[in-house]
This record gives C-alpha cells, sequence and structure tokens, in this order.
C-alpha cells in the first residue's frame, strides 16, 4: 500500500509539474529551449535556498526526473564542492554533479545520430 | 505608419496560420504523459536500488537519468518521441527525457550535413542553453555558499 501511494504522489506531481509547463507553453508561446532553461532555474533556486530536499523527499521521481531535478544537482554539486575543495568547488561542482546526464545525453545522441536516419516531420 | 499596418496584417496573417490545438486536450495528455514518464523513472529507481542495496541514493538517480536519458534518445532515433511530443506537449519536454530528445533530435535531423556541422553543432540548439544557464547559474550558487563559508 505504501508502494502504491509513493507511486501516486510521483504521478500526480510529475503530473502537474509538466502541465504547468504546459500551461506556459500555451499562454504565452515559449519555446521548448526557454521552458527547459525556466524550469532549471527554478531547480536551481529550489536547491540553494535549502527546500528542494523536503520537495524531493516527498515527491521523489515527481520532481528528479523533471528538469527541476537537473538544475537542483547542479546546484547540490556546486554547494557540496565548495564544503569540501573551496575555491575550486565553485567551478568543478556544479558540472561534476551532472556530468553523467550530460555525457549520457551527448554520447547517445551521438550514436544515434550515426545509426538512424532523419524522420521527416509532417 | 505604412510599416506598422504592414506588420499588423502580417502578425493578423501567421496567426491565422499557426496550427491551432485545444488547450484542454493537450493540458490533460501533458499530465498524463509527464506523471507516466516520471513513474516511469520512480520504477527504474526503486529496481537498481533493489539489485544494488549498498548504492548511495545520489548515485542511484544519476543512474535513473542515465537510464531515461538513453531510452528517450533511442525512442527519438525511431521517431517515436517526437509523435508522444506532438499530442503530450510539456509532458514530453519538461522531464528529463525532453532535454535528452531535444539533444538527439536536432542531431539525427541535420545528420545530413556532416558529423563535425551537422551532428555536433546541431546538438547544442536546443541544450546549449540549459547547460549555459546551468553552468552559470551553479557557478554563481557555489561563490555565493563560498563567501558565506568565510563568515
Amino acid at each position: 500500500m505504501d508502494i502504491f501511494l509513493t507511486y501516486l504522489i510521483v504521478f500526480l506531481v510529475g503530473g502537474l509539474v509538466c502541465m504547468i509547463g504546459e500551461v506556459l507553453i500555451i499562454t504565452t508561446n515559449i519555446t521548448s529551449a526557454r521552458i527547459l532553461v525556466t524550469f532549471e532555474m527554478l531547480g536551481v533556486l529550489l536547491q540553494a535556498v535549502g527546500v528542494y530536499e523536503y520537495i524531493s523527499d516527498f515527491a521523489k521521481a515527481g520532481v528528479n526526473v523533471p528538469i527541476i531535478g537537473f538544475g537542483a544537482s547542479l546546484a547540490k554539486g556546486a554547494i557540496g564542492a565548495v564544503k569540501t575543495n573551496g575555491f575550486l568547488g565553485i567551478f568543478t561542482g556544479g558540472l561534476a554533479a551532472t556530468a553523467g546526464g550530460i555525457a549520457a545525453a551527448i554520447f547517445f545522441a551521438f550514436i544515434f545520430a550515426l545509426i538512424f536516419k532523419s524522420h521527416t516531420k509532417k | 505608419m505604412e510599416d506598422k499596418q504592414r506588420n499588423l496584417q502580417y502578425n493578423r496573417y501567421v496567426n491565422s496560420k499557426i496550427p491551432k490545438t485545444h488547450p484542454w486536450p493537450t493540458l490533460f495528455y501533458s499530465f498524463i504523459v509527464g506523471g507516466l514518464i516520471c513513474v516511469l523513472g520512480q520504477g527504474i529507481n526503486d529496481i537498481i536500488m533493489v539489485l544494488f542495496p549498498y548504492m548511495s541514493q545520489a548515485s542511484a538517480w544519476a543512474i535513473t537519468l542515465i537510464v531515461l536519458i538513453f531510452l528517450a534518445s533511442f525512442l527519438t532515433g525511431l521517431g517515436i518521441y517526437d509523435q508522444i511530443g506532438k499530442f503530450a506537449g510539456g509532458g514530453s519536454i519538461v522531464p528529463i527525457t525532453g532535454f535528452s530528445n531535444s539533444i538527439a533530435s536536432p542531431s539525427i535531423e541535420f545528420k545530413s550535413e556532416g558529423i563535425i556541422y551537422g551532428i555536433c553543432v546541431k546538438m547544442f540548439t536546443i541544450a546549449g542553453p540549459v547547460i549555459v544557464f546551468g553552468t552559470v547559474s551553479s557557478v554563481l550558487v557555489g561563490f555565493i555558499y563560498w563567501i558565506i563559508g568565510m563568515f
């Protein structure tokens, strides 16, 4: 029963976050690049002021899978690296924490671009 | 004055040509699809935690995101993800799979322009701003915490 509740919360929160994105698209006609950046910055902000952990404990994948989570781990990485490495951490922390995601996205995109042919958009 | 008139007319013309989407179905689908992608992520994360019980939460999430990114770029290669995006809108953009799709989709589309100028340059048309803003903001946050840490 517990696990069912967890997945329900994940579904509702994740869906709501995406729906807010869709509302922004409909009302302001903003491009997908701006949507991604907006939500990413929201994640950075939430992590920087220290409330993201509480939201993430409650909603889990509901906020970790949307790009909010990507922004949050950028900020979390920077904050953590500053605590352990001092000045150097300012520059290494953010990208180090998100290196997995960025490298995977670039690597798989490159490989699949070599393999697959373009599907013309109708 | 005449320019203004012409611009207005042109804007009206453009607006009449923009494909109209009904907001309610897209809102509904973006909710469902976005929610399902997050549930999929939670499922992958739970499976990882069962398979590797000693792994830290942070590493498990990093692997979860890599799996989702892999799935999204694979589906983009098959042309399926862009089909989902047509009716799901925000539901397919906001999750990390949308970030992956925004890298994979242009690199596949512009493959014909060559590996360097096609794939490598175009893959960052949407991901570029995301990475730039992310890097800049993380440095700022790090800097602020560094200053705070000195007192």
